[in-house]
């Protein structure tokens, strides 16, 4: 507070001015003027003692009547009067210090002027005390303020808290930075880095992001959205509505995965079976349709059985398609070989087994067609069991007492080269076999169906080894063409078998050049003969528990020999190859038979199976004679390779007869190890130390002292290896070329060399290897502005949390930091 | 029996269309390619002859200014626009793809120090000699008006430079203090100093966009934080610093160009010794700028030569000069990342490429799968001495030659009188300082 009071005295005509200033409660400043001073000095001399009393109390008063200065003057003038009287008392108490407010008042705070004059808290707060409206707490925590003695620490220099200010800064942009160093390092070590960085997706846009930034403005505009709006439509950039997302989110991905792949699969296999449709569809065997229907047929048997048993009425339906079927075809003559074709084949007959065979299957068809239809009952079960017993191997059949043993086509499935010998009329027997056949067809068409019937059971084992059969023969030809040894042989073992390879090597004729005519009659013929051959694996079998008693040490021997020989087998092609397998496979049932049971002694000894199993047997005979055959014509092959080396061997020998290559490369060899060999270097001259002269040396010891030995030499690379010359010298014409030091990311030479061993060209990899290992470490796109890297796109994760830490960190606890800096 | 034919399916050797390339069918069994490496390396020592051969880096040269170009600067927004301001106080605005300028504006009596583009790209700022700031349009004015600045700014004092913000309408200035403005008022919003008096540059930090960073008269670096009201830090060097500039990919390092001839590239959270010291102008650099992908910067120099450095590495990898080019002031690299700008003394700016030998223009797929090749056959038989050789070769002007030799000479005799010294004084008495320690006298807190 400041304050200023004039005050006019009148004292002997003298004015007296005296200006007040209060700065503060307790220090009042007086500026007098000269006038003031001359005054006062002249009352000094007046009244010396006076001078020095103005009370507190005056001041007071004087300071109190400022207040109502101009209010009446009358009053002013009175206390004016009093005060002045008061000037000649003698109250003085003490003397009040004023001096230079400069010196004492400190720019930070304000200081007590003397000790007595402190302020104590209790001063001001003790009225605190009294007042009945302040709360209880916080006078009791005045309280305990007024027993604290400690004092405030002084504020530090401006320097000080800006260096704190800004070390504090310092970290916290450093801390912001820090948070780049990821996406820095992961930049650094990216394989490949493509800018800008921020690129948008090629490709056309969504209409919805294209016009984005597009507001509804007319009215109409304005009444669609809104309508858009009340039905939850998407308006601008979400394209699905809340409905279509929720699905979206209900499809997991893993779900999505399996149904793909489930898709995936069912398509697979469709195009599977599609496939295999199309190539049953191109096959053009007859045969192999007519088996397929019969398949069928049966199938639809079962069904229908089971149909019978699960579901009556659609059974009935079925019954009933067949039925009407069955009526439409006893109503027609369409099977019954009367129509014009039918009658031309029927002409054609007396010649044409095909044209025979084709009425027959019309007539079949007919006969099919036109039968009714029984009813499953008990009787169809014997049937089934019939069945099932004619399925049987045919050797079990054979025991059967057989109707008429003079037909040939009664006996089961015997082959036509097993009845051939029987009939004993082997140059005729394709013609017989086709007169027989006529009559066979003709008459016991059903018989031979049946048999057919049997015959697809085992179809796919009779393919296998047909193939297997077809195989072995042509091989078998083969060997016999280059070994007539064998031949003679197997001429020695009997006759039948000189015919039996005839008839053989004639039905590998006809496998190579088959004419479209004969096709069919090849296929029947064919179908026999692999019935055939399956009846003897079993007869063999059948054979050889027969005589197992009395074979076994023949059969041993001939194991052993078998042993033996399986290291002359010559393989020749890929299908030689598969053959050999099939035949280890096939080994044992076909090695068992051994030549002593083919001599004709043996043979009469014999019951009819085991003689039909010796027919077969030459084939046999003729599998193990392969194993042993030598193969003369490589043989002879290799021995004029030979020849003809030996022949260039004595060539070369005469054309190199004077050198000696090898003496002299030894002889090079030496040399070149002397020459790496460190020598010996004499240092010696003559006459130091000594008399020199004509005919002087210098003495032993003297040059011993001076000959220099040099260490040896690192072992030679070629030292161990007698034909090699390894030059260790440096080739500087190479040496241009290599690389002098290890650069520098490598560890060790094997590392770089194996980095610089692989090549990276078109020559050496594909095309994707290439490009995926000539990718460019930057790629920028033509005509782009590559924008630096922006905050929101690289820290998105981040900043969150991070700013909310930042936020966090307390004032005291920054502040705390910069001490501790400040102390280091 | 089935016969089995030769069968040819024609989709292995018919083209889809006449323009596609001829199918080959290749084995890339390695039996059959004998000699990989040697085949490989010799590919990769022509493709290194190549380069040299195909290395010719001048593009254009863009003539007009009456006196030297003091600065350059970028359009935010368009790669082919250019400004300049030259020492006679004119500032022109150039198109890059036509090769001429568009615009000349009078903006400043004395030198024109430095210009920036507003980010947005539809305005730029120049600072000059006359102690103002000016924002100027950036598109020209109608015929027969007069050119008028925007806003300009008279300050007390002139000013140095001028960067402006990434993304806000506030920029920084600088001359005899650090101050930041905003573009809508008249007196700067916040204004930095720290014992110094005169300050040569001030950028900010492209990512972290509050941050800024001048070099000062004292031979100091100084950071700052837009946010703060006093100064992060500062290290101060045995020379000063001319210029500096941010990676813009590594928010945290920047380079900045020296008066000893180097370049030094700051972590700027470890200010005590530099990253990396690039070394090979034979006089002062006077100004630096990354290229946009952060991984190289150029640099101009006292010297008449551009020298394109790796960042991390302490050599450049080019040198452009010409006969013409005196003292290079200002360089500026495109935002596209193929073009180096440079403004030099003798009144031109010129723009290069930023690799010497690449072929510009769109290339055909093939042709860049060969160029990949090459490129990988390079780095892959760098280390090879004659591809090394071919490699680094580069032609310099007689004086600079003779220079750098002189210099290399220095510079040796130095190093070995160190280690003299290291090796005949008392153990531990003579710490050996490296050459990144060398440069920097303190850091101030």
């Amino acid at each position: 507070m400041l304050a200023s009071l004039s005050v006019s005295i009148n004292i002997n005509c003298m004015v007296v001015h005296v200006f007040i200033f209060k700065t503060n409660l307790n220090r009042v400043f007086f500026f007098l003027s000269k006038r003031v001073r001359m005054a006062a000095a002249a009352m000094n001399d007046v009244e010396d003692d006076d001078e020095e009393q103005l009370s507190p109390d005056d001041e007071n008063v004087i300071s109190a009547s400022e207040d109502e200065e101009g209010s009446d003057d009358e009053r002013k003038h009175a206390k004016l009067l009093e005060a002045i009287s008061s000037l000649g008392g003698r109250r003085r108490k003490k003397h009040v210090e004023r001096s230079e407010a400069s010196v004492q008042v400190s720019e930070f705070s304000v200081t007590a002027g003397g000790a007595e004059e402190k302020i104590n808290l209790c001063d001001l707060l003790g009225t605190m005390e009294k007042t009945p409206g302040a709360p209880s707490k916080t006078k009791k925590q005045l309280r305990n303020l007024q027993n604290c003695k400690e004092t405030l620490e002084l504020p530090l220099s401006k320097q000080q808290t800006e260096k704190i200010q800004r070390t504090v800064a310092y970290e916290k942009s450093t801390k912001e930075v820090s948070r780049w160093e990821s996406v820095i390092i992961q930049n650094q070590k990216a394989e490949q880095l493509v800018f800008p960085l921020k690129q948008e997706p090629a490709g056309p846009k969504r209409m919805e992001q294209v016009v984005a930034g597009w507001k509804a403005q007319t009215p109409l505009e304005q009444e669609i959205f809104s309508i858009l709006h009340s039905n939850k439509q998407p308006v601008l950039d979400p394209v699905l509505t809340p409905m279509e997302k929720a699905a979206i989110k209900a499809m997991s991905l893993e779900e999505a995965k399996i149904r793909r792949a489930e898709l995936q699969k069912a398509r697979a296999l469709q195009s599977y079976y599609e496939a295999k449709a199309k190539r049953g569809k191109r096959i053009k065997s007859k045969k192999y349709h007519r088996v397929q229907k019969k398949a069928k047929q049966k199938e639809f048997l079962k069904q229908f059985d089971e149909m019978m048993k699960t579901n009556p009425t659609a059974a009935l339906e079925e019954l009933k398609k067949m039925e009407l079927s069955r009526m439409e075809e006893r109503m027609s003559l369409k099977h019954q070989n009367s129509g014009k074709w039918a009658k031309s084949r029927a002409i054609m007959a007396k010649y044409d087994e095909s044209a025979r065979s084709a009425m027959q299957e019309q007539l079949q068809l007919n006969k099919e067609l036109t039968q009714k239809l029984v009813v499953p009952s008990d009787d169809e079960e014997e049937r089934r069991a019939e069945e099932e017993a004619n399925a049987l191997p045919d050797f079990v059949n054979e025991a059967e007492p057989v109707p008429d043993s003079a037909n040939p086509w009664m006996r089961g499935k015997l082959t036509s080269e097993a009845s051939g010998p029987d009939v004993s009329d082997v140059a005729a027997e394709p013609g017989v076999s086709d007169v027989a056949a006529e009559p066979s067809s003709g008459q016991e068409g059903e018989q031979h169906r049946e048999e057919e019937e049997e015959e697809e059971q085992e179809e796919e084992e009779e393919k296998l080894l047909r193939e297997f059969e077809r195989k072995r023969k042509l091989r078998r030809n083969e060997e016999d063409d280059l070994a007539p040894q064998p031949r003679e042989e197997r001429g020695r073992s009997s006759p039948v078998d000189m015919v039996e390879q005839v008839t053989r090597e004639e039905v590998v004729g006809e496998d190579v050049e088959i004419s479209d005519d004969e096709e069919e009659d090849d296929e029947e013929e064919d179908d026999e003969e692999e019935g055939a051959e399956v009846v003897s694996e079993f007869n063999s079998l059948f054979n050889r528990l027969m005589q197992s008693g009395r074979a076994e040490p023949q059969q041993i021997q001939a194991e052993e020999a078998e042993l033996l020989d399986e290291g002359l087998v010559y393989v020749r092609t890929m299908d030689d190859l598969e053959a050999l397998g099939q035949d280890e496979m096939a080994g044992p049932s076909n090695a068992v038979p051994d030549p002593h049971t083919q001599t004709p002694s043996a043979e009469a000894t014999t019951e009819p199976p085991s003689k039909k199993k010796k027919e077969i047997d030459p084939k046999e005979v003729l599998t193990k004679e392969a194993k042993t055959i030598t193969v003369p014509l490589v043989l002879t092959a290799v021995e004029e390779e030979e020849e003809s080396f030996a022949e260039q061997a004595a060539i070369i020998k005469e054309a190199f007869a004077g050198d000696d290559v090898i003496s002299d490369f030894l002889k090079d060899k030496r040399k070149q190890e002397e020459a790496g060999r460190p020598k010996v270097v004499d240092l010696t001259l003559p006459g130091w130390g000594e008399w020199g002269g004509v005919g002087l040396k210098p003495s032993r010891q003297k040059r011993r002292k001076f000959r220099l030995k040099a260490a040896a030499a690192p072992p030679r690379k070629d030292q161990k290896l007698p034909a090699v010359i390894i030059s260790e010298k440096r080739n500087a014409s190479i040496a241009a070329h290599q690389v002098s030091q290890l650069p520098f990311p490598f560890q060790n030479s094997a590392q770089f060399e194996s980095c610089m061993r692989s090549p990276v060209g078109q020559t050496w990899n594909t095309q994707n290897t290439v490009k995926k290992l000539t990718a460019p470490r930057v790629v920028t796109k033509l005509g782009a502005i590559i924008q630096p890297m922006a905050k929101e796109d690289f820290l998105k994760q981040k900043k969150g949390p991070e700013a909310a830490k930042q936020g966090a960190i307390p004032l005291r606890g920054t502040r705390k930091k910069g001490k501790k800096k400040d102390s280091r | 029996m089935k016969v089995k034919v030769l069968c040819r399916n024609p989709d292995d050797y018919v083209r889809e269309t006449t323009r596609d390339i001829q199918r080959v069918p290749r084995n890339y069994d390695r039996t059959l390619h004998p000699f990989e490496v040697p085949r490989e390396y010799t590919r990769a020592l022509n493709a290194t002859k190549m380069e040299r051969l195909f290395a010719k880096p001048f593009v254009a040269s863009l003539g007009g200014h009456r006196d030297g170009v003091s600065c350059l600067a970028k359009h935010a927004k368009s790669l082919s626009t250019v400004l300049s301001g030259a020492c006679d106080g004119e500032v022109k605005v150039w198109n890059l793809s036509r090769r001429e300028c568009l615009r000349t504006i009078p903006a400043h009596e004395g030198f024109v120090r430095a210009i920036c583009s507003r980010f947005c790209g539809t305005s730029f700022f120049t600072v000059g000699d006359d102690k103002t700031v000016k924002q100027w349009r950036m598109e020209a004015p109608g015929y027969r008006v007069r050119e008028e600045p925007l806003n300009t700014i008279l300050g007390k004092a002139v000013y140095t430079g001028i960067d402006h913000h990434q993304s806000e309408g506030t920029f920084a200035t600088c001359g005899q203090t650090v101050d930041i403005w905003d573009e809508q008022r008249t007196s700067p919003i916040r204004s930095f100093s720290w014992g110094v008096d005169s300050f040569s540059c001030v950028r900010y930090n492209p990512v972290e966009t509050e941050l800024l960073a001048s070099c000062a008269s004292d031979r100091s670096i100084v950071l700052y934080d837009m946010r703060e009201s006093t100064p992060l830090k500062k290290v101060i060097m045995k020379l000063r610093s001319n210029t500096l500039c941010w990676n813009p990919m590594e928010a945290y390092n920047f380079t900045c160009s020296n008066e000893d001839y180097n370049l030094y590239t700051y972590d700027m959270r470890y200010l005590e010794t530099p990253v990396t010291v690039h070394m090979d102008h034979v006089s002062a650099v006077l100004d630096v700028d990354y290229s946009p992908t952060g991984k190289e910067f150029v640099s101009a120099s006292f010297d008449r030569t551009i020298r394109i450095f790796p960042k991390d590495k302490g050599h450049s990898r080019e040198v452009y000069h010409t006969k013409r080019m005196q003292h290079v002031i200002c360089v500026r690299w495109s935002a596209d990342n193929k073009y180096v700008l440079s403004g030099s003394d003798e009144m031109n700016i010129r723009v290069w490429k930023a690799n010497a030998s690449e072929k510009l223009g769109v290339l055909t797929s093939r042709e860049k799968a060969a160029v990949q090749y090459n490129q990988k056959l390079k780095a892959k038989f760098k280390n090879h001495p004659k591809v090394r050789r071919i490699a680094h070769h580069r032609h310099l002007p007689r004086d600079i030659f003779k220079q750098k030799r002189e210099l290399r000479d220095m510079k040796e005799a130095r190093r070995r009188k160190e280690q003299n010294v290291h090796k005949h004084s008392k153990p531990g008495s003579v710490p050996i300082v490296t050459e990144k320690e060398k440069h920097v006298v303190t850091v101030v807190e």
